[in-house]
């Protein structure tokens, strides 16, 4: 897609707005629609984009796949480590009253970092994922 | 049962059908998957349809709202979706991988190839 | 509420057309691009029924993410038409397969609850719960976030590691340097 002049400064223009679109899908869950399977998806998309326009391994300089491997096993223990600080403040494995001051408060608290747990885990598997995809191809020509 | 329920239900049956119909009949690869993909929304379709009350607003609260559908069936549809395309992945870097092997991903090529599949 | 109905009943066919088009074409590219269009559509067929949620997951994931790696997979495998089935009469046997089974299944909808009704036994059970106390015991005003996070947050933990492992999986497939000069230099 190197010829497409139009096609490579809208999608550059789009980019920041799909990151940003996605942060607020991951931290606006709790009152609309949106959570961390919706905004984690929605993150790495912007990730593709850039990978269709520049190629996987300029997308690759700027998300290299030992930090997508650390933050998406960083994700599932973030999730898992929610449910055993529960556990060593009392109460049952997942159960977030405990986490705050009171219920509700350790309710919010524990939602949120689950939530995070979980986009973390999704943004970065998917963008594993499809860059080993399109990295699979550049070697016999672009995959795009 | 309404009009509509049997409607909604035939399609949902139909869909399944189509998709099923398809991983068992079709010779490529990605057409079977594909096929899977189709069976499993009819899935999610009919979930959602068991959630659905007439009438009802979407399961957020709203002050002085009381008959909202079921979020129970959403949330296990809405991680089975994504759960979906992680598991569709896997089957299309197998299929990557199965290219590379044999040259091809016509399954009837392949049964040529290796006659102990 | 009878538009409502309508643009149901229309969404509902549109999906039938679709699906038969994406099994009667042959060339795959076509049918993968089919297939975005389908889950779109069933994107708005979800909201109809009031699961926002879950149409805005099915419209990034179904219509984005799985179009794409259809899409790049293609780019791997070379872009091949689907073979005319030569052995027509063997193409036979997966109709009479998938009539038998959906006649079975279509007689199983006669008993089951009206479509839409308030007090169908999935209404009953939990829901009453997760609606009424939700805003008491958690406070969060999107009941799917509460569910999802908090009442089946075990539930969802699990996926979650389905999710890492599938990319662990991928990962170990077709992950690392290819050895496709060697294979070349075996040739």
């Amino acid at each position: 897609m190197n010829n497409h002049m139009i096609l490579r400064v809208v999608g550059k223009f789009l980019i920041p707005y799909i990151m940003l679109f996605g942060l607020y899908v991951q931290f606006h869950g709790d009152f609309g629609p949106g959570g961390g399977f919706q905004a984690g998806v929605i993150f790495a998309s912007a990730f593709v984009i850039h990978t269709l326009l520049f190629g996987v391994r300029e997308t690759q300089k700027i998300a290299p796949e030992w930090i997508l491997k650390a933050v998406s096993s960083a994700g599932v223990l973030l999730y898992a480590g929610v449910g055993v600080a529960s556990l060593f403040l009392g109460a049952n494995y997942l159960d977030y009253d405990v986490l705050g001051a009171y219920p509700v408060a350790g309710q919010h608290l524990g939602i949120i970092l689950v939530e995070f747990g979980v986009g973390l885990t999704v943004a970065s598997v998917i963008m594993l994922i499809f860059f080993t995809f399109a990295a699979r191809g550049e070697v016999d020509g672009d995959v795009s | 049962m309404s009009g509509l329920g049997v409607w909604n239900y035939l399609i949902i049956i139909f869909l399944m059908m189509t998709g099923f119909y398809m991983v068992i009949s079709s010779s490529n690869l990605i057409k079977k998957l594909i096929g899977l993909n189709v069976f499993q929304t009819s899935v999610f379709f009919l979930y959602i349809s068991f959630g659905y009350i007439e009438g009802s607003a979407g399961p957020v609260y709203v002050e002085g709202v009381d008959l909202y559908s079921n979020p129970l069936t959403h949330v296990l549809i809405l991680t089975a979706i994504v759960v979906g395309v992680a598991t569709i992945s896997v089957g299309l870097a197998l299929i990557i991988r199965i290219k590379e092997s044999f040259g091809t991903i016509e399954e009837d090529d392949l049964h040529k190839m290796d006659s102990s599949l | 509420m009878i538009l409502e109905q309508l643009i149901d009943i229309f969404l509902l066919a549109f999906l039938a057309i679709i699906s038969i088009a994406i099994v009667r074409i042959r060339d795959v590219f076509s049918a993968v691009m089919l297939f975005g269009i389908y889950s779109l559509v069933s994107a708005s067929l979800f909201l109809m029924l009031a699961a926002a949620d879950v149409a805005f997951t099915e419209a990034a994931v179904g219509a984005g993410i799985s179009t794409i790696l259809m899409l790049a997979t293609l780019g791997l495998t070379g872009r091949e038409k689907e073979k005319m089935l030569v052995k027509k009469k063997i193409s036979l046997l997966p109709l009479v397969i998938v009539v038998v089974t959906g006649a079975t299944l279509i007689y199983g909808i006669v008993d089951l609850p009206p479509f839409g009704g308030a007090d169908n036994p999935a209404q009953v059970h939990v829901t009453p719960r997760y609606t009424q106390q939700s805003m008491s015991e958690i406070d969060v005003p999107n009941l799917v976030t509460a569910v999802l996070a908090s009442y089946r947050g075990f539930d969802t933990l699990g996926e979650v590691v389905v999710i890492f492992t599938a990319g662990v999986g991928v990962l170990l497939l077709i992950g690392g340097r290819r050895r496709r000069e060697e294979k070349h230099a075996d040739e």
